[in-house]
Formats: structure tokens, C-alpha cells, sequence
């Protein structure tokens, strides 16, 4: 069993791109201990058996086009902060990946997942080994802490649920993030996802279905029916670091005003890359 | 004449030769045993436990008794000792009995505070977190204890330390330590997390892979030995220097993994519950399927406690 899954690693591993591969392998490491994962159970190893997948979804279904990678850190802290939208998070794992193969060094960015993630078996095994971790402000501090990249979106699940009308008309964003960076000292590289929209459009949110269900929403897409995405094309805009001064536990008022930058600033991005946008599929 | 009129503490420290005299609670448990073994070198020990003790140390006095009966009251009360330590429900391994248990430790608090022992242990269990879906997030001493949501066992255990937790404000004269070890493992012990690893064929949760968090038995012995020492007081995690995923645990144990689905594995539970093949609880599945993850940071700042023994050391080690 063991020999088997160690066969099928190195088939999968034999299939990442070098250049890709090289980078992976370049991923600080300092974390790592004798067992091989990070204090949260991430193992560089397990992003090259996902790699394949991601990366045909990044160069050949998405086709994303990046600006702006020059302002992603090279190394030290910070938080990524942008729009969500799509249905389902391939707009994460697209940013995620872009990260890792174009920014100028390579990070692993860490995003946030849902909680009931961790009740899906293998999903939530794979989520930990390939550094996702269940949204907690503490462990998001932990890792900032340790010099890490954290995705952050603030609209949450209301963002990625909108409807169709809605598109690229950023929600309320949460408070929690700009705490995070203030708490952490963290530098905050906003971002905008055009595309990701256009993926599943929802007409409508079917909202008994959702509460049967227990799910946050029941979205009606048209015109495939499942939210499995359509081939749009994807357009990431990167933007440049912002810093903030302050203390984690300013009033509300304080704090909105910092929030409100940042939001401006994605909406801002938004509204650029739609206009220099001449399809949304090709 | 002046001899007869010397103040009761004087007395007391000249005829004891300088060693203090420590109480260990449910010391015929595995845990309590190796404990026992290695205090008995510094203190005079005197062992409570209604099991017993054949294997002891010569020099540890062993009091088979129970402590909510008035013999072992009296017996405490004229041992006088300076120091208490106590096992948890969690490290006491007989079948659970909720009363006896708070009952024991009612009494236990109740002669600490009447004999005025300067300090007192209580090892308690960092399981009482309980894993849920976001407890991988390194918690801290201040976090919920929220496992008792599950297991009736756990909720006891967490009984106890709330009861503790109250003798920090009631007794402040007496030094008060709560210690919050994740799995205990060790050659010596025969508790569930080291009879799981023991196996030679190991069945998980198919699809789950949680972090895991061991200490070695004399890290937390020497975790107990730290916390003896005057001016330590506080509640703290105690953890071993690093964690893993169970799968490289089992891996490094050479062990057989047979992953099953989970409703297969609680089933298959109930049924060797109800044939009385095994005493274990379904609710202890929990473990296998979302990580525990706590913080060690403020025993090894206040209590200048770090686990020596490293995770590999401690796999070799179960036996």
C-alpha cells in the first residue's frame, strides 16, 4: 500500500513542470521539522502531487494573466486581501498558485478555509498538508508571526455566494483583518480577481434549499446549473503594500477607517482591470 | 525547657531532616508509579491509592485507602504533607465513576487547605480542549474546555480542574498548579493513547490525517518536578517539542494502518463495547478525525518547563 502510494507520488511528481517544481523546492523551509510538515501539518511535498491539476487549471482553463506580481513580497509577512466571487473558491486557488509560480520569489500563501472543511474526509487532509487552515484569528496571527503570507477575504462567504446582478460590487468588509495587521505588524497586498465573476453567474439564491441543506447558500446558476465554472478568463491585479499604524484593539471607528482604504483600493482595482478587459473569455 | 516551647513548623522541619513530604494521588496507576519512582529521590513520598503498590521504592510509604473515608483523612492529617500532587481522573485508568471522582477531589482540596500544604499539582489533561474543527490553532491556557460536549468522561475530568480552578482564589496561601499534558506515552504506562500506539496493526478514520501532540512520561514527570518547586503557580499546557500527522506517526512506528470509514469504526465500536471486548467509547474517535493542537509557550516562559525527550525518542520509547 505504502509502495503503491509512493509509486503514484512519483508519477504525479514526474508531471510538475521543473521550473515549477524548483520553486516549490525553494519555499522556506525553516519551519519543517524531523516528521517533515510545519506545526500545522503543511508539507511542501504535497503542493507538487496538487501542482499538475492547479497549474492546468492556471495555464490552460483560467488562462490568468497576472499584473503586478512585482509588489508581492519576497520574503517577511503579509496579508492578502481581496475580492471573492465565483461560487466555488477557484478564485483562491488561482491566486494561491499564481503566487507560488509568478511572483519573483516564491511564497506559499495560506488561506483560510471554512470550518465545516474539516469534516470532508481527504479534503481536509489535503487542505492541512498543502498549508490551508481552518479561519481562526489565532492561527492567522501564529503564521503571520512566523513570517508567513495569509489570504484573507473579507466579504467571506456573502462575496463568493453574490449574485449575478452584483458582480464586482464589493460586500462589507469584516474588521478582522486590518486587527490581524495591526496586532501582527503585517503589510497588506490588496488584490482584484477579474473573471472569477463570470464563472457560475447565480440568478437567484434559493434560501429554503440552503437552510435544508445547512449550507450558506443554494445558488440558481444559469446557464450551467452546477457551479462548476465556466473557462473565463482570469485577470489578477496585485497592488502595492499598505502599511498601518495603530493598535489591534482601536475603536471601531478607527479601525473602519483603515478598512475603508483597503476596500477602496480593491474596488478601485476592480474597476481598472474591468475597463482594460476586452473579453471575458478570451 | 525552652525545647518543649519551639513553634510547630520548627519541629516539624528538624525532625523531617529537610526532605518534604508529597502526597501523590492515584499513585498505583502507571502514570502514579513512575512518578512515585522518581520523587521518592528528593521527597519523603507518601502514596494514596486504593490499588496496590507491590513494586514501590522501599522508602515510599504506600496507604491503601480511600480518600473520602476517614481513615485516609487522618492518616494526611498526620503526615501533614508540604506538597500535594494529584492525577487527574484522566491519568487514573480504572473505569470512570463521576461521583467518587469529584468526591475524592472535594476532600483532597478540602485537607490541603486544612493542613495548609504549601503546594498543590493537579494533572489534569490538555484532551479537555477536545478536537473540534478549529481546536488546531495551538490553543492557549485560557481557551474553553470544550470536549465534555461528548464524552461523559471528559466532562468529569473537567469537572475536576474547574474545581481547582476555584482553589486558586479560595486557598491563595497554598501555591496552586494545574498541568495540562497532551497524550502521555511511555513504556511504563497503560493508557489508551500508549496501548494505541502500542498496536501492531492500527485502524484510523478514512480520508483523516490530524496532527498529533505526545509527551514523553518523564517529560511529565519532569513537568510535575518543575511545578514542585516554590513559586511556580499557574495552569499550563504541557507538550512535547513537536507534533505530526498520526499517518507519519504510525509510519514511524513501523505499524499496520487499516483505514476504515467512519460510521464502519463507530459501529464496529459499539459492538465490542456491547460484547465487552473493549471499554472504549465512540466519542474517543474524535481524536482521530480533527487535531488538538495546544500551546506549550507559558510553561516554558513561567514554569521553565521544555520537553527534552523528541517525538521520535518518545515513538522508540512506547515499547
Amino acid at each position: 500500500m505504502v509502495g503503491l502510494f509512493a509509486r503514484v507520488k512519483d508519477v504525479i511528481g514526474g508531471l510538475v513542470d521543473p521550473h515549477l517544481s524548483a520553486r516549490i523546492d525553494a519555499l522556506p523551509r525553516g519551519n519543517l521539522n524531523e516528521f517533515g510538515v510545519d506545526p500545522f501539518g503543511f508539507d511542501p511535498e504535497t503542493i507538487k502531487l496538487i501542482a499538475p491539476v492547479l497549474m492546468l487549471l492556471k495555464e490552460r482553463y483560467f488562462r490568468v494573466e497576472t499584473h503586478g506580481a512585482h509588489n508581492i513580497p519576497g520574503d517577511g509577512r503579509f496579508l492578502l486581501i481581496g475580492n471573492h466571487s465565483g461560487q466555488l473558491p477557484f478564485d483562491a486557488a488561482m491566486v494561491g498558485t499564481t503566487v507560488l509560480a509568478d511572483a519573483p520569489r516564491p511564497r506559499l500563501v495560506r488561506g483560510m478555509v471554512e470550518r465545516w472543511s474539516a469534516d470532508l474526509p481527504f479534503v481536509s487532509e489535503l487542505f492541512v498538508r498543502s498549508g490551508q487552515i481552518v479561519g481562526d484569528p489565532t492561527s492567522c496571527a501564529r503564521l503571520l508571526n512566523a513570517e508567513e503570507a495569509v489570504m484573507v477575504f473579507p466579504e467571506g462567504a456573502k462575496g463568493i455566494n453574490k449574485l449575478f446582478a452584483r458582480r464586482y460590487q464589493l460586500g462589507d468588509f469584516g474588521h478582522g483583518f486590518m486587527r490581524l495587521a495591526l496586532q501582527t505588524r503585517s503589510p497588506i497586498v490588496p488584490f482584484a480577481v477579474i473573471g472569477a465573476e463570470e464563472q457560475a453567474p447565480a440568478v437567484a439564491d434559493i434560501r429554503p434549499l440552503a437552510r435544508l441543506l445547512g449550507l450558506p447558500a443554494a445558488p440558481l446558476i444559469f446557464p450551467q446549473f452546477l457551479p462548476l465554472p465556466l473557462p473565463t478568463r482570469y485577470r489578477i491585479w496585485f497592488g502595492e503594500p499598505m502599511e498601518f499604524k495603530g493598535a489591534a484593539d482601536d475603536d471601531d471607528e478607527v479601525v473602519a477607517g483603515h478598512v475603508k482604504k483597503v476596500k477602496n483600493t480593491v474596488q478601485r482595482m476592480i474597476e481598472h482591470g474591468l475597463k482594460r478587459r476586452t473579453s471575458v473569455f478570451f | 525547657m525552652a525545647t518543649k516551647k519551639k513553634p510547630e513548623t520548627e519541629r516539624r522541619s528538624t525532625a523531617r531532616l529537610s526532605r518534604p513530604r508529597v502526597v501523590v494521588t492515584a499513585a498505583a496507576s502507571s502514570l502514579g508509579r513512575v512518578l512515585c519512582r522518581r520523587l521518592h529521590r528528593s521527597f519523603d513520598v507518601v502514596a494514596v491509592d486504593t490499588r496496590p503498590f507491590p513494586d514501590r521504592p522501599k522508602d515510599v510509604e504506600h496507604a491503601e485507602v480511600d480518600l473520602r473515608r476517614k481513615a485516609a483523612q487522618t492518616l494526611i492529617k498526620k503526615r501533614r504533607p508540604d506538597l500535594v500532587v494529584h492525577l487527574g481522573p484522566w491519568h487514573d485508568e480504572r473505569p470512570a465513576r463521576a461521583a467518587a471522582t469529584l468526591e475524592t477531589t472535594a476532600t483532597l482540596l478540602q485537607l490541603t487547605e486544612e493542613i495548609g500544604s504549601k503546594k498543590l499539582v493537579v494533572l489534569s489533561s490538555a484532551s479537555l480542549y477536545g478536537p473540534s474543527p478549529t481546536s488546531a490553532s495551538f490553543l492557549t491556557e485560557d481557551a474553553p474546555l470544550l470536549g465534555g460536549q461528548r464524552s461523559r468522561v471528559v466532562a468529569d475530568a473537567i469537572a475536576v480542574d474547574m474545581m481547582v480552578q476555584s482553589f486558586f482564589w479560595k486557598a491563595p496561601a497554598t501555591e496552586t498548579v494545574i498541568l495540562r499534558p497532551v497524550h502521555v506515552v511511555g513504556a511504563h504506562l497503560n493508557n489508551l493513547a500508549s496501548r494505541f500506539l502500542r498496536q501492531r496493526r492500527v485502524p484510523t478514520l478514512l480520508g483523516f490525517d490530524p496532527m498529533m501532540q505526545l509527551v514523553h512520561e518523564e517529560d511529565v514527570v519532569d513537568a510535575v518536578v518543575t511545578a514542585l518547586q516554590p513559586g511556580k503557580r499557574g495552569v499550563f499546557n504541557v507538550v512535547g517539542p513537536t507534533q505530526a500527522p498520526l499517518s507519519r506517526i504510525l509510519e514511524a512506528r513501523r505499524a499496520q494502518v487499516l483505514p476504515l470509514p467512519g460510521f464502519l469504526l463507530a459501529r464496529a465500536l459499539v459492538r465490542a463495547r456491547a460484547l465487552r471486548l473493549t471499554k472504549l467509547d465512540e466519542s474517543e474517535l474524535v481524536h482521530l478525525k480533527y487535531s488538538c493542537l495546544v500551546d506549550g509557550a507559558r510553561a516554558a516562559a513561567d514554569l521553565g518547563f521544555l520537553a527534552r525527550r523528541s517525538l521520535q525518542q518518545t515513538l522508540v520509547d512506547v515499547g
